[in-house]
This record gives structure tokens, sequence and C-alpha cells, in this order.
């Protein structure tokens, strides 16, 4: 029923990817070009003394930069604007930037920078959401909390005083570096004439644009963001960015010349964001007959020294808390809590793999505890069509999780499998094991979120037919350009092939929102749909196009329409779709738009002498509306599932006083292709109503379940209940009084 | 230390150049030779991205000092495609989905061709051994083994 949509056709920007043509920031090179380092803060809190420039270095060839040289505001904007661009009198983490230097030749900036001389009186830190909490010191605001929610539905103590079993628990993630392969970077040229032209890697486009404004004193024309190819992000170059162009910015401006900036691995993975620790217990009362009668969810999460995207991530975290159940009384109590950590931020998933993974975790021990199977326990407790969730959203949607929890044990070959294990570990050293995790998760902005933002998308006709897609959305390896293509094609009943999509430039494209939080699809996507369908009404309003057309009368439209009226453009704003609505205040309503819901399950293989863990088998199982590209969006599945499973048994980031002490490849692990599973993707698709042609968003989805589906298999294969992630070979033997 | 001149093969063509011995060959293949297609992800021998093919082995670029490349035949993903015609492996990469944000796809490409040239029809375990060099954040690696799979049958 569909020309484009729903099948494979190739990648946009493919062919310069698999040719080596594609250009990221780091392949270009602009005449007269410096190279700009960051001199970072060696200690976790201080108040800087001095900063010296010891003799030996010739460093009147160098372009210095201090907070002192900042035209505007030493501000990145976010949501609080409590972070400096570069610290001033005191550092409150590890890495902080202090000073910017630029040179010509790359060495002598890398010997710079390890030359300047930061003398920082050393203050007392925190570094753990314990410390925090108990207000051990007060780093930040009144009592060290960015941000925190609160949740209620019904009567929780009742619910508690009625309950025949409570089963209690607290759960543990740790920290997870995004690692796209590609670092952060930028090249900036800059002065008060032409203004600010930046060139980088990043996810949100016009985010930079927002933060150069802040400290440069420039009209909004004056500031151009292009972005560049994009080698993954996964929600580290979401706002991160905005810092490191506006340093590259502050060299240029003070220089006079084009600064790159590229970060090595090391400073990439010690000084940028990475996800969120958390902290999660949970208590819950369930009846006689296996039913949810309460559930109380206390959610923490380390926001590092300053506040940045902490009370979304922690929002997202909260909302997701309770699960696809359905439970009269919820009592959700949230906090974002600082350290002197680098900032956490965004990272796909955005809070919701930390409290799923407490959820899914808890509910199998509450399910061993009353003596019913993980499934059936599961099974009674379900959000149904017409139910509602934690915060009062109403589920219109046909919405059948048994059908698709049965479907997934099914393709796993579950049951027959939990039978084999149980007859076969007892004689084997390697214990085998399977588990599952059932989850949602919402696409879009959280709550009134989009609303705010009133997105717009474009579209634009040349006098040949063709037409190019005008978003401020990136492609960083997801398929945005794919395909938005496909929807516009669609749209249009036009080839694919005659789509094209505009490199994502401020000066040329329209503020289609940041690429984030599973919104491009079914949020842009909708956008581009809409935009399209006005450009073909503008066509046959106009008399220049019949409702059905072929290719050259579309090109024939096209080029007279031009020849009469000049471009021929068509733009789209976001409209809320009927009957969604969020209150801010009482933090309840509908949280987003739709949700993805999804039964992942992973077996596993537990060597008994090393406690090794291998995961042999994964079958991800989802309801995503429709699918626009069954490639792409496998793809995303896999990528998000390799990527849970690092998180789940390879990932561990090592603190020590808010630094990260293992900040290269060698001893960060994340999965290499020995490592992962065969991952089965098997997608079920429920058109939803206000997506582009059915689509929801995909793209965080899969790194919810892997983890507490890892740790539910690994359960089962030894008998033991493992409630901390990452979970490391050494850290198993602990558990398992071996070590 | 003073630099030298080296000389060399890069995809077929001779090119001569003047730099420290010890410049990685990774810079001096995006700097000085100007092809920017073998990209560096860390820089330390652990992920693959600066993969090329010197004399007909994979190495990692980020670990060979220039001069070691000193007389070789150096292969680079801009020397697979042949008078605009894709080699079968980046083709099946663009059509499986092989590539995402593309970062790792050349250097994972060239240890596919390797792969494909010790194991012309290569198992699935010798697949995952042959690519364990070069790590990719974004595939999940299926849509890789497919890919080297579909090029092996082409
Ligand atoms: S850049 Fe050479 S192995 Fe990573
Ligand atoms: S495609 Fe992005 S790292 Fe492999």
């Amino acid at each position: 029923m569909f020309s484009t949509v729903g099948r494979p056709v190739p990648r946009k920007e493919g062919r310069e990817k698999v040719t080596g043509e594609s250009k990221y920031v780091d392949d270009l090179c602009f005449p007269g070009m410096l190279h700009g380092a960051t001199v970072r803060s060696p200690v976790p809190r201080g108040r800087i003394r001095n900063i010296e420039f010891p003799a030996g270095l010739p460093w009147n060839e160098f372009t210095i930069v201090m907070a002192k040289d900042i035209p505007g505001d030493n501000c990145v904007p976010l949501i609080v604007d409590d972070q400096p661009y570069l610290a001033s009198e005191y550092v409150n983490h590890p890495e902080e930037p202090v000073v910017l230097l630029a040179h010509p030749a790359k060495y002598l900036v890398e010997k710079a920078r390890n030359t300047v001389r930061l003398d920082i009186e050393p203050l007392p830190a925190i570094f753990s959401i314990e410390d925090s909490l108990a207000k051990k010191q007060i780093i930040w605001g009144d009592d060290n909390v960015l941000k925190s929610f609160l949740v209620e539905k019904g009567d929780i103590d009742a619910a508690f005083a009625e309950a025949v079993h409570i089963v209690e628990g607290e759960y543990r993630t740790g920290a997870q570096e995004q690692l796209y392969i590609e670092t952060n970077g930028v090249i900036a040229t800059a002065n008060p004439e032409e203004g600010i032209t930046i060139w980088g890697s990043m996810q949100c486009p016009f985010y930079i644009h927002k933060a150069l404004l802040k400290a440069f004193p420039l009209a909004p024309e004056k500031v151009r963001v292009i972005q560049m190819e994009t080698g993954g992000g996964f929600g580290g170059k979401e706002e991160y960015p905005s810092m490191l162009a506006g340093h590259a910015a502050l060299l240029a401006w003070k220089s006079g010349r084009p600064v790159k900036m590229i970060y090595d691995r090391a400073e990439d993975m010690l000084a940028t964001t990475k996800r969120h620790p958390s902290r999660t217990r949970i208590r819950s009362a369930v009846s006689r007959d296996g039913k949810l009668l309460g559930i109380d969810i206390e959610f923490i999460i380390d926001g590092g020294a300053y506040a940045t995207l902490s009370s979304v991530v922690l929002s997202r975290g909260t909302i997701h808390a309770a699960g696809p159940y359905l439970c009269p009384n919820v009592r959700i109590r949230s906090q974002a809590v600082a350290t002197n950590a680098p900032p956490h931020g965004a990272f796909r998933g955005f809070g919701a793999p930390q409290s799923i993974f407490a959820l899914e975790r808890h509910l199998n021990t509450v399910a061993r505890t009353i003596h019913l199977t993980p499934d059936e326990f599961r099974r009674r407790n379900f959000l149904r069509r017409g139910d509602a969730t934690a915060t009062g959203q109403v589920i219109h949607e046909s919405l059948n999780l048994e059908a698709l929890l049965d479907r997934a044990l099914d393709l796993a070959g579950y049951h027959a499998k939990v039978k084999a294990f149980a007859a076969g570990n007892p004689k084997s050293k390697i214990k085998r094991g399977i588990g599952f995790a059932t989850f949602m998760h919402g696409a879009g902005f959280t709550g009134s979120g989009e609303r705010y933002l009133q997105s717009v998308a474009g579209v634009e006709a040349t006098p040949e037919g063709r037409v190019r897609i005008l978003v401020s959305s990136t492609e960083i390896g997801q398929g945005t350009n794919t395909m938005l293509s496909q929807i516009a094609a669609e749209a249009l009943g036009i080839d694919y092939d005659d789509v094209e999509i505009q490199r994502p430039d401020t000066s040329q494209v329209p503020n289609s929102g940041p690429t984030v939080a599973s919104r491009t699809c079914m949020v842009v996507g909708k956008l581009v749909e809409s935009a399209a369908i006005g450009l073909k009404q503008t066509l046959v309003k106009a008399g220049l196009l019949l409702e059905k057309y072929s290719r050259p009368q579309f090109a024939g439209a096209c080029a007279r329409y031009i020849a009469q009226f000049g471009p021929l453009k068509s733009y789209s704003q976001y409209q809320a779709p009927p009957g969604i609505y969020w209150d801010d205040d009482a933090y309840r309503g509908d949280a987003y738009g739709a949700f993805a819901w999804a039964v992942y399950v992973a077996e596993v293989a537990v060597d008994t002498t090393t406690f090794e863990i291998s995961v042999n088998d994964f079958v991800a199982l989802q309801e995503v509306g429709r699918v626009i590209h069954p490639v792409l969006a496998a793809g995303q599945i896999e990528g998000g599932v390799a990527q849970g499973i690092g998180y789940a048994i390879f990932e561990k980031v090592v603190w020590q006083n808010g630094r990260m002490v293992n900040g290269q490849m060698t001893n960060y692990i994340m999965p290499t292709s020995v490592d992962v599973p065969s991952i089965r993707v098997y997608f079920e698709e429920t058109p939803y109503e206000y997506g582009p042609l059915g689509a929801k968003g995909i793209g965080e989805l899969p790194i919810d379940g892997p983890a507490p589906a890892v740790l539910n298999a690994i359960e089962n294969a030894l008998g033991l209940a493992v409630n901390e992630i990452p979970l490391l070979p050494e850290m198993l033997m602990e558990e398992a009084g071996v070590g | 230390m003073a630099k030298i001149t080296i000389e060399f093969r890069v995809n077929g063509t001779p090119h001569q150049v003047q730099a420290f011995p010890m410049e990685r060959l990774l810079d001096v293949l995006r700097e000085k030779v100007g092809l920017t297609g073998t990209k560096e992800g860390c820089g330390e021998g652990e992920c693959g991205a600066c993969s090329v093919l010197v004399d007909g082995e994979l190495v990692n670029s980020c670990l060979v000092p220039v001069l070691q490349a000193a007389g070789c035949d150096v292969l680079t993903i801009e020397g697979l495609a042949s008078n605009g015609n894709l080699h079968r492996l980046q083709e099946a990469f663009a059509l499986a989905g092989g590539a995402q944000c593309g970062i790792c796809t050349p250097g994972m490409i060239l240890a596919s061709c390797q792969l494909l040239d010790r194991f012309p029809q290569p198992t699935d375990e010798q697949i995952r051994e042959g690519l364990a060099g070069n790590l990719c954040r974004c595939t999940g690696y299926q849509k890789i083994f497919d890919a080297v799979r579909q090029a092996s049958q082409a």
C-alpha cells in the first residue's frame, strides 16, 4: 500500500559513508587554522588562586582565553543557567575547563596544555548519592538537590495496610560512557563583523546557536551552526557541543583565525557527559492473588556538579519507573542530586534505563516471593487499553502486553529452556539461564516539552520537481535523512530518489527541535509529512496540479509555480495531538504522545570457575507503530541492545574522587563482535494515529530492556539475585561468595 | 629529529612525503596524502577505525610509524572502488545496513576485505573473530555480519 515506506531503500548518505567521502569535522582544514586545547581542573572542588604560564614555551605565540575574556555571559545556557564556559573563581568538578589555548602547531598546544599550572586551593568535595543526600558538603543551592518530583496516584498507605505481601529492594546502576567512535569536535570562525560560524559533530544545532548568543554580543543571524557528518551521538552530543563550540568560538574571536578543537579519546571520556548513576528503592504491596496493590519508589540520580539536563533526565526516569503495569496506588519520589563529578548528561534512554532496571529486577523478586513465575506475575498486572499509568495517562491505543509477552517467550523458546536449564545446570560448571524484561518507552519530549518547543519543519521544491527537506534534525547514524525522505516521498507520491535533505545549517533550516528523545521520526516526521501535504495542496489550489499526478506533471506544476510566484516552500508547526495534555504543576497527565512497548528475552551462560558471563541469544520484540524502514529500524534495535548488554555486564566507569580513571578504550570495555549474541529483532506494527504514516519512536527503547533481562537471566542461571550493574565477573564472584 | 623523505604507494599511486620518521601513518595519510577516509577513534590501537592494509596486512594506522610503511603498498578506503564502481563489500555494507554513523565503516570494510581474502566463504565464527579488532557503537554488529555474508556470496 506504500511505495517507499516500509521498504529497505538505500540510505541517503550511504554511498559516501562506504567510500570514505563523507566529511566529518576533523576532515576539514581551513587556511591559517589554529588548534585549540583546554586546560582543566585537576581537583574536584576548589578556589582558583592563580594561573601560571611557566617559562620555556613561546607564550606570546599562543592565543589564551580565560573567563575574563568572554565578551558576553560566562554561562552555557540550558535549563538552569549555572554552568560556566570557563571557571573563574571556583572549580566544581575534576576536568572543569579553566583556560583555553590555541596555536598553529598541534603538538605545541598539547605541550602547552600540560605546562599551564593551575594553583587551586582544594575544598572538601562529595562523590556519592549518599553523601550528597546527607549534605556532607553543600555544593549546589541550599541542599544539593538539582530537581525533585513527586508522582502520587491513589492512597499508598492504604495499599500497604491491605497487602498480604510486602517486598522491598534497592537497585543501583553505574555511569555509562556514550562512546561514539567519533569524539567531540568543532571548528569555529568568529569576529565581530561577520559573526560566528561553527562546523561540528552534534545532535542539536540550535542548542549551540542559543549557547553562542549568550557568550557573544551578536544578533541571531550572525551566528551560524553547521552540522558535519556525525560519528554517533547517543545523547553525548546533545548538550556538550554547546560548551565545546563556545570554547572554539572564544579562541577564534580572540585570535581572528579559524580554530579547530577535536578531543582525544581520553579527554572525551574524562571531561564530557555520561549516563547518570542511580539508586532506586522500591517497596511494593501485593495481594493474595498476585496483584500489585501499591508501589512506593524512591528514585535518585547523581547529576554531577551542574544542573545541565538532570531535571529532564530525572523526569523521564520518574515517569517510566512504574513500568507498563496497572497499579492503583503509586508513589514515586525522585531527586537529582549534585556531586563533584563532571555533569552527567543525555544518554539514549535518558533516565528510563535506570528506573526500568530497578523495577524489572524488583518484579522478579516479588514473583519469587509470592511463588509465581516471572511471566505469570506480570501477566496479572499488565496495563490494558483504558487503564491509566502512574501519572494518570489513559492508554487509548490497542495494547495487548500479554500477547506480546507470549510471542516473545515463544520466539525465545523460553519455557522449554527454563526446564532444560533447571535440569542441566546442577550437573554442569556452566550454568545457563534465561530471563526477560517488559517495558515501554515514551516517544517525544516529556510532558509539555513538545508544546513549548513548537518545532517547525519545511519542504522546498525545485523546478525539476525535486523536493528538499528543511529540518535541523541531524543524521547521527540512526537514519534521519533516509526516514524523513521516505515520509516526504510517500506524502507527495513522488520517488524516494527525488527527495533530498538539506544539511542542517541554522542559516538554512527552521528549528525542528533537538535530535533527542526518540522524537525525530514521530514528531519531526509528522511535521515533514504535514509540510509535504501542504506543498502539494498549494499546487492543487493554484490550479497547477490535479489530485492524481505523474512525475512529469508534478515537476511541471513546481516549475510553473516557481516561475509565477517564486520559491515553493511549505512549513508545518507542531500541534499537540487532540486529547494530550500534561499539567506541569501537578506533574500529572499525558506524559508522552505515544509509547513503544517491548518484551526482551536474554539467554546467558555463566562459567562458575571464572564467573565470565556470556549472552548467547537475544530476542527483542517490540510494538513501535509503523516501521518506516525495516533495515534501519532493526539496526537501531540491534545497536541499542548491544549497548544495553554493555551497560549490564561490560562497561564500568571507575571513579576516583569524581574523576574517571579508566578513560581509555583499553580499560573501559564495550562489546566487540565476539561479545554480542545473535540479536533477533521482531516488530509488531499497530499504526499510531498521530505519527507519520502510523510511526512512533524507537531510538531509545532498545537500551531499556537488556540490562534487566540479562540480570534476570543470571538470576535464573545461578539462583542469585544481583541488583547492581554493571555486573563484571569479579563482582559476580563476590556476590556468589567465591571471591 | 629531522624530517625525512618517505616513499610509498597509496591505493596504487606513488607518493613522496616529508615526515618525521615516528609520525603516525594515520596522520600522514590524512594530512599529507589528503585522504581523510581513514578515521581516528582512539589513537591507541583499540578501535580499528584507523585500519588500513599495508602490503595486504590489516594494521591500525594510529600505531604504525610512517617509516614502517616506507616502500610499502598502502590500501585505504578510497582505493577500494574502481572507476566509480563500488567494491562488493562497499555495496553490501550500504545495502545491508552495515554503516550507520559511518565512522567505523572504512576500517570495518578494510578488515572485512582481509577477512574475505583469508576466508572467501567465512563461517559466522570466522566473521566475528575477523572483525573483533574493529569496534562499532551503532550497529550491534549484526548488519555488519549480514553485509560480510552477502559480499561473500556476491
Ligand atoms: S584510532 Fe587506531 S585503533 Fe583506534
Ligand atoms: S556505524 Fe557508527 S560506529 Fe559503526
